[in-house]
């Protein structure tokens, strides 16, 4: 497909730090490929706002292939943009029409604040997992091959299905209140679902699930707007899993 | 660790919140199936009801039913707003511009919205029959009308499946206690008992001249909210549970869509018919 160039309008959330109060900014960008990725077209903003002496957008980026989770970007509304099962760096500009308005936010969560402009810090994320996505292993040098544990096929495919989660939080944005569950649930089942995992499940689950509730991240409604959004599908069926390893495991 | 985790965690609430609600699911069948009973014509109609409306005042395993559906009514009700309120805190500033209708549908997103005209309706529902039958003053007993030699006599019906002539209460020789009760007035004895007649209650209710028309559209209205609600509500209970499985996932999606529209439908059939179609 031939690429063309529109102009468009783009309304951004511009925050000094995470102590100021932001607002939308109104800029106009013309001559923006329709095959460069949405990243693209931001770094092109920045290039021209840094020519007109003004402070760059601050967006968090990083492997620009779908895989890091560190874009983020609430686009027209929607986590990562109007596609479904992509990332902000795999959107592109032909997604958009000439003379369209854009409006792009930070994620929006009590536990997300915003560190600057569109960035805000997810290591609330990284406190979740540390909580209990893990599986203890002595890592001496006398470990045994993982391989040597069978593995029904169905469960590591699941499994694998879980682990693809790559913490973006674009569940937590899309969600109305602003849950982490389906987070919380894909990393729970990626080991709940391995032998090597359900060692520890009892722990884990209800390790998780504390920290969660403490970094002041909503309840699950079961709206399913997480699951829509989600650029690796992770299915709801997580989400029940989790659900489930919890009950067990509060009752044990 | 594990005692707060079933009480106080995110998911506890949730699970609370599923057993309450599918336990009240059921409920709305029960209350259906005796309420259809409203749709029926014919001389028994009235005395078949209001027999049932007497078993179920005083039946000891539906009182004890009825308790848990008070306290699952309120226990659904207080978690919902606890859970409505964490989660509005778990977002204290919105979005600019946000697109929720492209991921969700309407019913999942007013979950508490709907749950509270709910319960709106459940507080009015009571006033105006629930505490009738339990409270009210003047309450009517159950009367019929027959002729004796060409005279047209009234008596009240009795419970032992005699009469009791309204002429006696009338004159004074028999009083009504405890609003059911026939006593002699002069013995302090008792001597029947009479049915509550809230067969009348409620026909009198959907048909009267000044408000019955707008009992009946709010009523139908009501069943319309607790469509929406169920809509969501009934699958999404299995889900907050853990329930999902490929294998059932579209029988538990497909039923509650189903009861969500079923259920209500026959509800709200029973204003229209007496509005509309009872003589």
């Amino acid at each position: 497909m031939a690429s063309k160039y529109i102009n468009i309008t783009l309304k951004i959330w511009r925050q000094k730090d995470a102590k100021s109060k932001g607002q939308i900014e109104t800029y106009k960008l013309d001559n923006v490929s329709t095959s460069s990725s949405f990243l693209e077209m931001l770094d092109q903003l920045n290039e021209q706002l840094v020519g007109e002496r003004k402070e760059p957008v601050a967006f968090d980026h990083d492997c620009r292939e779908g895989i890091c989770g560190m874009c983020s970007l609430y686009i027209n509304g929607r986590a990562h943009g109007p596609d479904t099962k992509i990332t902000t760096c795999q959107l592109h500009m032909r997604s958009f029409k000439d003379g369209d308005t854009i409006y792009v936010e930070p994620w929006r969560s009590k536990a997300f604040p915003v560190i600057k402009d569109l960035i805000v810090d997810r290591t609330a994320f990284d406190r979740i997992q540390q909580a209990g996505g893990f599986v203890s292993v002595n890592t001496s040098g006398r470990t045994m091959d993982a391989n040597a544990i069978p593995v029904a096929k169905f469960d590591a495919d699941r499994s694998f299905e879980a682990a693809a989660c790559i913490g973006c939080g674009a569940c937590v944005a899309s969600c109305k209140n602003g849950s982490a569950m389906l987070f919380v649930g894909a990393k729970v089942s990626q080991y709940a679902l391995l032998p090597q995992g359900k060692v520890e499940a009892t722990q884990r689950v209800l390790n998780m699930v504390r920290q969660m509730d403490e970094e002041g991240f909503g309840n699950c409604t079961n709206t399913g707007a997480c699951e829509v959004e989600c650029p690796k599908g992770i299915s709801l069926e997580n989400i029940a899993r989790m659900n489930r390893e919890y009950l067990v495991a509060s009752i044990k | 660790m594990a005692k707060s985790a079933l009480l106080k965690s995110s998911l506890a609430k949730k699970y609370w919140m599923a057993l309450t609600g599918l336990f009240l699911c059921l409920f709305l069948i029960g209350h259906l199936i005796g309420n259809l009973q409203l749709l029926a014509t014919g001389e028994n109609a009235a005395l078949n009801f209001n027999k049932y409306a007497l078993f179920m005042t005083t039946n000891p395993a539906v009182k004890l039913l009825s308790y848990l559906t008070y306290f699952s009514i309120l226990f659904h009700a207080v978690d919902g707003i606890v859970l409505t309120v964490q989660n509005k805190k778990a977002r204290p500033v919105g979005y600019v511009k946000n697109s929720a209708s492209s991921n969700t549908v309407w019913a999942s997103r007013n979950m508490a919205v709907l749950g509270t005209l709910i319960l709106v309706f459940i507080v009015t529902h009571m006033v105006n029959f629930w505490a009738v039958m339990h409270f009210d003053e003047n309450m009517p007993l159950q009367k019929v009308e027959i002729e004796v030699g060409g005279m047209k006599q009234e008596l009240y019906l009795t419970t032992d499946g005699g009469y009791m002539p309204v002429a006696q209460v009338e004159q004074g020789n028999v009083e009504i206690k405890h609003r059911k009760d026939f006593y002699d007035a002069n013995a302090h004895v008792k001597l029947k008992e009479g049915y509550k007649d809230l067969y009348k209650v409620t026909v009198d209710f959907f048909k009267h001249e000044k408000w019955g028309l707008l009992a009946t559209i709010l009523y139908v209205f009501a069943m319309f909210v607790l469509a929406f609600h169920l809509y969501h509500g009934f699958s999404s209970a299995f889900q907050s549970l853990g329930l999902n499985n490929p294998k059932y996932n579209s029988l538990i999606k497909n039923f509650g869509k189903a009861f969500s529209v079923v259920v209500p439908l026959l509800f709200a059939s029973i204003p229209v018919f007496i509005h509309f179609i009872l003589k």
